[in-house]
């Protein structure tokens, strides 16, 4: 009896919560509307049999339920109506089966229309690149990648020296118009996945893999990795932008060709000498740090990070924060610095300047820090000497008082907030790991001892 | 007829004497199995263990520093990879297939006692590698259970240097283990069945299993080609799925050439089958449980073993519907959705024949029951969602998503899960002479039953919404997300821990009933099939005593009009009843 009306109850439940669930298809933004039709028979289909079905054993469980002098009935076989339900069953999944291949026909036929775009997936993050003038992607060869070619362009192949190379998180796309992403992974599996849109598809190394889609909506959507690509798969995010064509074009016109990153020379530390001595004044002669102006040690510091962040202080992408003072201090510094050339002479500069050790400030639990370590390790390096290709910059001898403020600032969502920061995200991620005061003490007591 | 002269092999090895023989060396089937079974909870445990400590994470991400996400990873590969291999395929094959198939068939033991022994101990040294990945530098590999390459034996993910070795060096012995027990059990069900039992009188657990066991001699050669082929990968850098690649901004060891999705079809290849490997023996013993404990033979039963056969045969053109999105030519799409969604035709005839079988039944609401019934509801529900993800349309938006964690869960985790607890507390009285506790084993059912929905259930919607699975932590940085994602979680996380924690009842019950359960007699069920039918509970030593068993009628006799019990039992001579009762096949 009790069976019978939980099993009733579970049916009654289900239901309820599919209707009354706060949490269902996010508001489509692409073509792909038939999807979530073809998802809709799919539940009309099988809740009805869902419901028939377990509604039937209640009533037997019920019904035939032991009581004195009940005895079953003997039938081992009842072909008519064995017949009967493969036959309707078979109807049944035709009908879903037939919609969802139809739709499928269309998925595996790009229109021929759609431009393309491709997705360069990384541990841990995303980048695109469009065909330039010539509208051909020029070839690609993962061999080739290193700091100053992250897309791995063929330098000899006359078709990707116009390719546009977008080094942010965040693509734009235009409005209305089909799209074919073509997807590359240049170390592990990763996924490009856009629940907005609904289609998705594996990034794989070592081939090119597509899909398509129109963007039908103006909006800006997440874009996740779904496929487990290693210990900071959770942290790997971009973001699509759909725009007008006009605010498209102009932002694509904002994002530099191979031939001009190729172009972009490294800093003049000479040049940078005379701009370096506004910084001296905090950061010291010889870029060595100083705790009491709350200076950190900029020496040994990885160049692409220092240009990075000198950038980001710039745009007001770090430092924004109202209780993040000390960035603060350092937006109108890092504005006195005209342009990217500027910038970059600086950073040679610092460069060039010696490299020192700063002695360990913070104390903790060496033991217990080496242990946490093992998560940092993933990105910085085990011996925390930075790794570029995830964005990680070197921890080893540099200012451990300004890792501990970091670290704090990250976990407070002072530092790793602003949209534009995805870098920043994935550190603030990687900051909640840390137990309070007492792991980011005993982690960069270990970090002092690399 | 030679198949019963092999049954009736009384001699093939001499009763045991010593503690050694009878209890760790030892070649009896029924020993075996129990050692197989009592290996299998305990590893599960460790698989329970780390589920709850995953849940913790999800459901009060942050609250316990000694879950980092590098651990996080760790826990989801072992805790899969223990419960479909180490777990369920052991216990279903090596538990229940040991336990039952003799008995059932009416032989006296396997046809291979001393390899049966050997695959026992070959297991126990798979569980031991397995469980030495915890203790290696860096710790179990975090590769999640699909174990994918590059990613796996690369630095980045955790375990890549030792963990995976261990974990598919522990693969290969398993194999080896299962191979030694697999051919035992197909030899012995087609060349070791007592007189009069024909293949179509046999009960459809030993169908269910030895349709399994077949399955399993096909795919897992397809897994330990391709763990030889990974190791050889990581170990002396080959380049079988490796190509050309950068890591951490380097060029990795001058791999080249190798494909990843060669691994996933291969992986697939099995890991499908692997799928029904653990179902069509729950999907048999369930039969059973059902058949009994309704009094009402099984509807159906020719069209539930043909249904068998053709999930058997199905399941080997079906994999890459785990693939529709992992880059594979999207024209496989149309032909695998196709076979995908034809294997649920045999499977809901399966479904309807349950159910049927309750109708018009004389339905005993125990506790072995209660379970049968809660895995046709869990099966349908978990069965019913493959539909959407086995349509190669509907797939792209829920793939990867909790909507897949739901699925499978409810129809390849808990579905034969319940059908494990069900046939313990059936056999158990069996294979002890004791009943396990009611009370006890009520409160399991309905915690377990009510539990596992309650976990289960929201995360199709949260897969819905597309909430990505394998994620350590969902930043507030994801805006589709909203705060009540989390919120679900704590609820979800709160339900598995009452799940978990009721089975620990469960153990003290086994444990408890052992000593002081309540006396079994030989046949507590009033069951017709031939493990109940022995001189001695728990049977003997060669089973049947003096003389084996001969079948004159199928395995569900059971209330036959005009007979004055219930059920006939399988050896029950016609001529002894009057009238005579219903024979089949």
């Amino acid at each position: 009896m009790i069976f019978a009306i939980a099993l009733i109850l579970l049916v009654v439940g289900t239901v309820l919560f599919h209707f009354l669930s706060p949490w269902w298809f996010t508001p489509i933004a692409s073509n792909w509307a038939m999807m979530d039709q073809t998802v809709d028979i799919t539940f009309w289909v099988t809740g009805i049999v869902f419901i028939a079905i377990n509604l039937f054993m209640a009533y037997c469980v019920l019904r035939y339920r032991h009581r004195k002098g009940l005895k079953a009935h003997y039938e081992p076989e009842n072909k008519k109506l064995e017949w009967w339900l493969t036959g309707v069953t078979t109807v049944g999944i035709a009908a879903m089966l037939a919609p969802g291949l139809a739709v499928w026909a269309r998925f595996v036929t790009v229109p021929p229309d759609a431009s393309e775009v491709e997705v360069v997936g990384e541990q841990w993050n995303f980048s695109y690149r469009f065909p330039g003038k010539d509208g051909v992607l020029g070839t690609t060869d993962v061999r080739l990648a290193s700091i100053d070619n992250p897309f791995a362009i063929d330098p000899n192949d006359p078709k990707g020296q116009d390719d546009i190379l977008v080094s942010s998180a965040e693509l734009h796309l235009p409005i209305g118009r089909p799209v074919k992403i073509l997807s590359r992974a240049k170390d592990v599996l990763h996924q490009f996945a856009v629940p907005a849109f609904r289609v998705k598809m594996d990034m794989v190394p070592g081939m090119v893999t597509y899909f398509w889609f129109t963007p039908t909506r103006i909006g800006t959507y997440d874009a996740l990795c779904e496929q487990l690509c290693g210990m900071a798969h959770f942290t790997m995010r971009g973001r699509v932008v759909v725009e007008e064509a006009d605010a498209f074009q102009a932002w694509l016109a904002r994002q530099p060709t191979y031939t001009q990153t190729r172009a972009e020379t490294a800093g003049d530390a000479a040049a940078g000498r005379a701009s370096y001595a506004v910084c001296s004044a905090c950061h010291g002669q010889q870029a060595e740090g100083n705790p009491q102006l709350n200076a950190p040690k900029l020496s040994g510091q990885a160049s692409w990070y220092l240009v990075r962040q000198l950038r980001d202080f710039k745009l007001g992408v770090r430092g924004g924060a109202e209780q993040d003072t000390y960035g603060k201090q350092m937006v109108p510094f890092a504005a006195t610095l005209a342009d990217d050339a500027a910038i970059k002479n600086v950073v040679a500069y610092i460069a060039s300047l010696p490299d020192t050790h700063p002695a360990g400030t913070v104390s903790g639990d060496p033991t217990r820090g080496r242990a946490i370590y093992a998560t940092c390790a993933s990105c910085h390096g085990g011996a925390g000497q930075g790794v570029w290709s995830t964005n990680a910059p070197r921890l080893s001898h540099m200012s451990d008082w300004y890792m501990k403020r970091q670290l704090q600032y990250f976990q407070q969502g002072l530092r790793g907030s602003h949209p534009q920061d995805f870098n920043g995200a994935q550190m603030a991620a990687m900051a909640k790991v840390l137990d309070g005061e007492q792991g980011i003490n005993d982690v960069l007591h270990h970090i002092d001892t690399l | 007829m030679a198949y019963a002269a092999i049954a009736d092999r009384d001699h093939v090895h001499a009763e045991p004497q010593t503690f050694l023989t009878k209890y760790i060396w030892c070649q009896d089937h029924k020993v075996i199995a129990i050692q197989y079974t009592i290996t299998a909870i305990l590893i599960g445990l460790v698989a329970l263990t780390l589920s709850v400590l995953m849940r913790l994470q999800l459901g009060f991400p942050h609250s316990f520093s000694l879950i980092a996400p590098q651990n996080y990873y760790q826990f989801i590969t072992l805790h899969g990879m223990i419960m479909v291999i180490y777990l369920l395929t052991a216990l279903f094959l090596g538990g229940f297939g040991n336990y039952l198939i003799p008995l059932m068939c009416g032989a006296r033991d396997m046809v291979f006692p001393y390899l049966n022994m050997v695959s026992y101990w070959v297991y126990l040294l798979a569980v031991l590698v397995l469980v030495a990945g915890f203790f290696v530098p860096g710790g179990p590999t975090g590769a999640g259970w699909t174990l994918y390459p590059p990613q796996a034996i690369l630095s980045g993910t955790p375990g890549a240097s030792w963990g995976i070795i261990c974990m598919l060096a522990s693969l290969a012995i398993f194999i080896v283990a299962f191979t030694m027990g697999g051919l035992n059990y197909v030899t012995t069900v087609l060349q070791a069945r007592c007189r009069g039992m024909t293949m179509m009188r046999l009960p459809l657990s030993v169908w269910g299993i030895f349709m399994a066991t077949v399955l399993g001699l096909l795919a897992f050669p397809a897994l330990f080609v391709s763990a030889v082929m990974m190791t050889l990968d990581s170990l002396i850098g080959t380049s079988f799925f490796m190509p050309a690649i950068s890591s951490m901004g380097q060029p990795a060891r001058g791999y080249n050439g190798g494909s990843p999705l060669l691994f996933q079809h291969l992986f697939w290849f099995f890991g499908h089958p692997e799928v029904y490997i653990v179902a069509l023996p729950a999907f048999g013993i369930v039969s059973d449980l059902l058949s009994t404990h309704a009094r009402r033979h099984i509807f159906g039963y020719r069209m539930m073993v043909w249904a068998i056969l053709a999930i058997g045969c199905l399941s080997f053109v079906v994999w890459a519907h785990h693939m529709y999105v992992s880059g594979m030519n999207p024209y496989f799409g149309f032909f695998f959705a196709t076979t995908t969604l034809i294997i649920a035709i045999p499977t809901a005839i399966k479904v309807y024949n349950w159910v049927l079988t309750l109708w018009r039944g004389d339905i005993h609401l125990t506790v072995p029951m209660l379970f049968a019934i809660g895995f046709i509801f869990t099966f349908i529900n978990g069965g019913l969602t493959g539909l959407f993800l086995g349509n190669v349309t509907v797939d792209v938006p829920l793939s990867a998503t909790y909507f897949v964690v739901a699925h499978f869960h409810l129809v390849m985790g808990v579905s034969p899960i319940l059908v494990v607890f069900g046939a313990l507390y059936h056999w158990y009285p069996k294979m002890t002479g004791r009943m396990l506790n009611d009370t006890l084993g009520r409160i399991h059912f309905w915690i377990t039953f009510l539990g596992t929905y309650a976990i289960y259930l929201p995360m199709y919607y949260l897969g819905i919404l597309g909430v990505p699975r394998r994620y350590y932590a969902y930043s507030d940085a994801i805006k589709f997300i909203p705060p009540s994602v989390g919120t679900m979680n704590k609820w979800i996380t709160i339900s598995a821990l009452f799940v978990a924690a009721v089975q620990l009842v469960f153990l003290f019950n086994l444990v408890w009933s052992f000593f002081k359960g309540k006396p079994a007699g030989a046949n507590p069920w009033r069951a017709t099939t031939l493990e109940w039918q022995t001189q001695d509970t728990p049977p003997r030593h060669g089973n049947w005593g003096e003389k084996l068993p001969v079948v004159y009628r199928w395995a569900y006799d059971y209330s036959v009009p005009g007979a004055k019990e219930d059920f006939i039992p399988q050896n029950v001579r016609p001529d002894t009843l009057t009238p005579m009762g219903h024979a089949q096949g």
